[in-house]
């Protein structure tokens, strides 16, 4: 690669030298720039600005004369007061303290953190799609009900379930409706039973999800292999359980290959099989959890499918499921009739249902993205997105080894997780780490999970980083290791480079300041 | 693949450098029997072109011509220009959960203002960093109301959105709460008498509308008073978030939950979703609230910062025993109603508050010549719903104009004997007076 901006890349050459020795420069390319404080919006003190443009509202309605005087304010307190040139400043400053996708590598391992593809918002925003009311007579609104109907039978096919339903808003309420499914079927059975089976490498929402929907959370041990073992999946089963819920590859970007052993185990008494498809990356076109035991799955729409969802969200959860498991779904669905398309949402079409996760349709314009996604790759580019993906995993994972510690060395799938064992031993952890990769310009990994490896480095690629990032970034974890050993105590005292040092988290938690307020102090 | 870097070189040298045959090789741990055989029966790749030719047509099969006089729930409002080019900026809109402050102070920032503008609007102490929606809020109150009391029986009130009841319903089904309905009264405000009779030892939570599904300033003081007598929590729910720039805080009001969308601020209708749920509350409840909340705190030299706590309330530290399993939230939706709400300042939100009302009353009066009588006589903010006769013909006549009317009532309250001819529809200011004189005279017919 060149050097057009004059930066010095040498790191990447040449991985042995420290950071210290080249400090200019993080194998990310991050190296220092101008930066911005920026207090925030309440604390500007201006007044009498705006950074709006209304209409007069014409006609002479004077609330404060027709309205009973106890029922209104005379202003929100606190707003601040602002034009809109200050407001696209602020906004504008606070996003370069930030690091997204579009800034670097960001393996955050679970998370899935690919490409969002501008095209998709160019689409989501054509007004048909943006100014289209949920209530809409369903004559003014059959493009949104298309698009509703082709992505459920993409979907249903992609993981090979009979159908999906889109309504949920994100993996999470994914979970609690495959509970809630599960619960209506045995219901229907005669016998909701009390028990959900979880493996020990599952995501907190697992026995989050199966909490609140009233069931009793029984931990499975997952074997020295990562994987979750038949026998163990047999001594627990019983009579009383529900289901299991198998993240499938698992958390340690692991497949459970006994996972068809393990549905048999589960159905013979009467169990449901329950797949957590936030990594469902890793299948793409190669394999499909409805072809393997499970009875019903949750997507991640905005990780598998690139939705993007900034800060936290939003999300969409589809979930799919066998045909036993239809009746019970959430409203709505959309149905074609003719060349028509309806929205079901009257119970009396589906008596058996669960009822409504959410309100109205679900997230609609995280469904145009992800069909927007489909449409472009087609089924080849959806196969060839899994298997990039498993490769760009076990690429990063080869040139890993060795300067980390590997804690499982079963085959990896989409992830692959790594711990700090050989750098505890100078005193240096997965937080020191992670901290001292910002300083390189990449984000780093999910630290800390999965919970069965202590110290968990879990790194996730995606399909959508090239050999050279992938390479660049394997440069940076091998220069922070052999810092580890010649200067643990620089690894300890970074990020350096960023706008704000490691921030006091005790602090936080112990005297809460969560919202601004006049003089508010944080000290 | 534009979305693929890797050359057909890249794949090789990948594949000899970890020692594997072919990609296939990769999926060795896949038992064969497990895998696919075939290819995906999706239709095949479409280019850039082709793709939006695509959706463009599909997308104009939606008629979106004219703003909805519907609301119910979901709000069309004007959002400025502004707010997308800012929310585009890439550092913010593809970045995810804030997990590592010194790299998202951005984010956290923003979310700090978010929940700042969510305390000043309902008049509450404390706000989370968002919730999947409005819906899901008020059952994440209503279960949160049953921990903090230890009770399991919750009042709501018929005039809170019939969606957010639904939910309700659907969340409560397995935990095994007991729900009460409370019907309102001729002039569309709760019927406090049959809400005294219904609130008792029992009762964890009352949960009325703020304005409520009906476009009605409902009696929140009064709502708040019975359920503090008995030891209850109120729970006030806000769909149209536009009139607390006009109307009373939740929070002044006697409520102890505020509940909702900011969907008016800065985010399209979009078929209904996504849109920031906002969730708001007094400060003693703070261990039992659900989601993530930001929080401000100093850097190791001292310097103000912001980052995720009280994380042990939440599913990646507690797991079964979480405040909720709520983990990917709403934050780009939060996030585009900030920067709408620091956009219109104090000044502008009350302007805007506002020019809703009028242009409501605008409507109120259209219809009123055109003789027809709204069926509720209590204040309203900027929705109503009128008397049309049969609002079902009325919906399918406007349709065939391209005019999505308003949401006719009887679908949600068929046992309501003014039902079948309520019509409940909006004006905001999206929609000019010339617009809302036609869309009078159109439903008259
Ligand atoms: C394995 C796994 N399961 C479930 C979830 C929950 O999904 P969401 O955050 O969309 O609710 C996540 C991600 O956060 C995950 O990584």
């Amino acid at each position: 690669m060149g050097n057009p901006t004059g930066w010095k890349p040498s790191m990447e050459k040449d991985a042995k030298t420290t950071t210290a020795a080249h400090a200019e420069v993080g194998a990310g390319g991050a190296t220092r720039g101008i930066v911005h404080e920026e207090p925030l919006l309440f604390e500007r003190g201006s007044t009498g600005r705006s950074g709006v443009s209304l209409p007069a509202a014409g006609g002479d309605f004077d609330p404060a004369r027709e309205l009973p005087a106890a029922l209104l304010r005379g202003g929100v307190e606190g707003m601040p007061e602002i034009s809109e040139l200050e407001v696209v400043r602020h906004f504008t400053r606070m996003s370069s303290w930030n690091h997204g996708i579009d800034t670097g590598f960001y393996p955050l391992g679970s998370c899935t953190m690919k490409y969002n593809p501008k095209s998709s918002e160019a689409l989501a925003r054509l007004p048909g799609f943006a100014n289209v009311h949920p209530l809409a007579p369903a004559e003014l609104a059959q493009g949104a009900l298309e698009l509703m109907y082709r992505l459920e039978r993409a979907l249903s096919e992609i993981a090979g379930f009979d159908q999906t339903t889109l309504a949920p808003a994100a993996g999470a309420q994914g979970e609690l409706c495959g509970l809630m499914l599960i619960r209506a079927y045995h219901q229907a059975h005669g016998n909701p039973r009390k028990k959900v089976l979880i493996p020990d490498t599952a995501h907190g929402t697992n026995p989050a999800s199966s909490a609140l929907n009233g069931y009793e959370v029984v931990q499975l041990s997952s074997g020295a292999d990562g994987r979750l073992h038949p026998e163990t999946v047999k001594a627990a089963m019983d009579e009383d359980v529900a289901a299991i819920m198998i993240t499938n590859p698992n958390t340690l970007g692991i497949f459970e290959s006994h996972i068809a052993e393990i549905a048999e185990i589960v159905h013979a008494k009467g169990g449901l099989v329950y797949g957590d498809g936030a990594n469902m990356n890793a299948l793409l076109g190669v394999a499909r959890p409805g072809d393997m035991g499970f009875d019903v799955m949750q997507y991640n729409l905005h990780k598998t499918f690139a939705t993007p969802h900034g800060g936290g969200g939003p999300g969409s959860g589809p979930v799919g499921v066998k045909a036993e498991l239809a009746p019970f779904l959430p409203l709505p669905a959309v149905v074609k009739e003719g060349e028509r398309y309806r929205l079901v949402v009257d119970p009396k079409e589906r008596p058996q249902t669960i009822g409504k996760l959410r309100e109205f349709w679900g997230n609609f314009g995280m469904f145009v993205r992800a069909w927007a996604l489909i449409r472009e790759y087609g089924p080849e580019g959806v196969a060839q997105t899994g298997k990039l993906a498993v490769l760009n995993a076990n690429y990063l994972r080869k040139l890993l080894q060795g300067a980390y510690n590997l804690p499982y060395e079963t085959d990896s799938l989409h992830e692959v997780v790594f711990d700090d064992k050989l750098q505890k031993a100078h005193g240096v952890t997965t937080m020191d780490v992670a901290k001292r990769l910002i300083d390189h310009g990449f984000h780093p990994p999910t630290v800390y999970f999965p919970l069965v490896v202590s110290g968990a480095l879990m790194i996730e690629p995606t399909e959508t980083e090239s050999k050279e990032t992938l390479e660049r970034f394997a440069a940076a974890m091998k220069a922070i290791a052999e810092e580890a050993q010649a200067d643990p105590d620089a690894v300890k005292a970074a990020p350096t480079r960023p706008f704000r040092a490691r921030l006091d988290e005790t602090r936080a938690a112990r005297k809460p300041i969560l919202r601004w307020s006049p003089g508010m102090k944080v000290e | 693949m534009r979305y693929h870097p890797h050359t057909p070189e890249d794949v090789r040298a990948m594949l000899d450098a970890i020692g594997a045959e072919s990609l296939d090789a990769l999926f060795r741990s896949i038992p064969q029997r497990l895998r696919l055989s075939r290819p995906l029966d999706l239709p095949p790749a479409a280019d850039e072109i082709t793709l939006f030719s695509e959706l463009r047509a599909l997308s104009a099969r939606n008629d979106t011509a004219h703003p909805p006089f519907v609301g119910a729930g979901c709000y069309a409002h004007h959002v400025p220009p502004v707010v997308d080019q800012l929310l585009l900026r890439g550092e913010f809109f593809t970045a995810y959960t804030p997990y590592q402050p010194e790299i998202s102070q951005g984010t956290l920032q923003a979310l700090f203002e978010w929940q700042t503008f969510v305390c000043l609007l309902t008049g509450m102490d404390v706000s989370n960093a968002s919730m999947y929606d409005g819906a899901t809020a008020t059952a994440e109150a209503a279960l949160m109301a049953t921990r903090v009391t230890g009770r399991s029986k919750i009042v709501v009130s018929a005039a809170v959105h019939p969606e957010y009841r639904k939910v309700l319903a659907t969340y409560l089904r397995s935990t095994g709460d007991e729900i009460a309905t409370v019907p309102f009264g001729a002039d569309g405000r709760t019927d406090l008498a049959a809400l005294e009779k219904a609130v008792d030892g029992e009762t964890a939570a009352v949960i009325v509308g703020y304005p409520s599904f009906l476009g009605v300033v409902d009696a929140l003081p009064e709502a708040a008073a019975i359920a503090k007598r008995a030891g209850a929590l109120t729970i006030s729910v806000t769909a149209e978030a536009v009139a607390l720039g006009l109307l009373q805080a939740p929070g002044a009001l006697g409520a102890d939950v505020a509940v909702g969308t900011f969907q008016s601020f800065g985010n399209p209708v979009s078929f209904g979703g996504p849109a920031p749920g906002f969730f708001a509350l007094r400060e003693q409840y703070l261990r039992q609230m659900p989601g993530r909340v930001c929080g401000a705190t100093v850097d190791k030299h001292g310097r103000r910062g912001f980052v995720l706590t009280l994380s042990t309330r939440e599913q990646h530290i507690r797991r079964e025993k979480a405040t909720s399993n709520i983990c990917t939230n709403s934050g780009l939706c939060a996030l585009a109603a900030t920067i709408h709400l620091s956009l219109l300042g104090k000044k502008g939100l009350a302007e805007l508050a506002r020019l809703n009302y009028a242009r409501g009353r605008m409507l109120k009066d259209a219809l009123g010549r055109a003789g027809i009588a709204p069926v509720f006589s209590a204040p309203a903010f900027n929705e109503m719903a009128f008397d049309v006769g049969d609002a079902e013909a009325v919906v399918a006549r406007l349709a065939k104009r391209g005019i999505a009317a308003g949401a006719p009532l009887g679908r949600w309250y068929p046992e309501l004997p003014k039902a079948k001819g309520a019509l409940l529809c909006v004006a905001t200011e999206l929609h000019t007076p010339e617009l809302i004189e036609l869309f009078a005279q159109s439903v008259k017919g």
